[in-house]
C-alpha cells in the first residue's frame, strides 16, 4: 500500500519533469528535464521491484541511472562546445 | 515487535523519498528561472532517491530475498553523478547567456536571459565565415 503510494507520487513527479521537458523555454532546461526525468525512472523502477517483490530491475535501474549520466554530460557538452567528438 | 519496527522504517523512508522526489519535480515547474530550477531536482531528487534506496534494501532484507549489494552500488552512482552533471548543465547554461564578461570575478545575474536560438546562432555564424572566405 505505502509502495503503492509512493509510486503515485513519483508517478507526478515525472509527469513535471515531462511538462518541463515539452516546455522548456532552452536547451539547458530540457536537458536538466531530462536529467531528472533519468532519477525519478530510477525511484520508480526501484519501487516497481519492491512491489513485485523481484531482485531482476537492479540492473536495469544501474544501466539506466549509467546512461542517463553520459547522455547529460553529453548533451551539455554539445551545448557548451558544439560539438561532441573534440 | 520487531515486524512493526521494520514496517514504520521503511513506511518512513519511503514517505520521506517520495516527497522529496516530488519536491524536485514540482520546484521544476515552479520556478522561474534555469538557475533557481537546477536546484530543486540535483539536490532534493538525489536525497529522495537515496532514501527510497535505503527503503529498497531495508525491504528486499527483510521480507524478499536477503541484502542486495547492488542497490547501494546504485545509491553509490547517484550521489556521484549528480553533482557532476548539475556543475556540467550550469556550465552549458552560463555559456548561452548574453552578455557574458570575461572577468569571471563578475556574478552574472541569475535572472538573466538564456539563449534558445543558439542553433541558428551557431548555423549563421559558419554561413558567414564560409561567405567570408570567399569574397577575400
Amino acid at each position: 500500500m505505502a509502495i503503492l503510494a509512493a509510486m503515485v507520487v513519483v508517478g507526478s513527479a515525472m509527469l513535471f519533469s515531462l511538462w518541463r521537458l515539452i516546455r522548456g523555454p532552452s536547451a539547458p532546461d530540457r536537458i536538466l528535464a531530462l536529467d531528472t526525468l533519468y532519477v525519478n525512472t530510477v525511484a520508480q523502477l526501484v519501487l516497481f521491484g519492491m512491489l513485485l517483490d523481484s531482485s531482476t530491475y537492479f540492473e536495469i535501474v544501474l544501466i539506466i541511472a549509467m546512461l542517463g549520466f553520459f547522455g547529460t554530460v553529453v548533451l551539455s557538452k554539445y551545448v557548451i562546445r558544439r560539438d561532441i567528438v573534440e | 515487535m520487531m515486524a512493526t519496527l521494520y514496517t514504520t522504517l521503511i513506511v518512513l523512508l519511503l514517505a520521506t523519498g517520495s516527497f522529496f522526489v516530488f519536491l524536485g519535480g514540482f520546484s521544476l515547474v515552479k520556478l522561474s528561472t534555469f538557475f533557481h530550477r537546477i536546484h530543486g531536482p540535483t539536490k532534493a531528487s538525489t536525497l529522495g532517491v537515496g532514501c527510497i534506496l535505503l527503503a529498497s534494501v531495508a525491504y528486499h532484507t527483510v521480507y524478499g530475498s536477503g541484502l542486495h549489494p547492488r542497490e547501494l552500488l546504485i545509491a553509490v552512482f547517484v550521489f556521484m553523478t549528480a553533482p557532476v552533471s548539475a556543475h556540467l548543465m550550469s556550465l552549458a547554461a552560463l555559456s548561452l547567456m548574453e552578455g557574458r564578461p570575461d572577468d569571471p570575478s563578475h556574478t552574472m545575474d541569475p535572472e538573466g536571459h538564456i539563449r534558445d536560438d543558439a542553433d541558428e546562432r551557431a548555423e549563421r555564424e559558419a554561413r558567414e565565415a564560409v561567405e567570408g572566405r570567399d569574397d577575400g
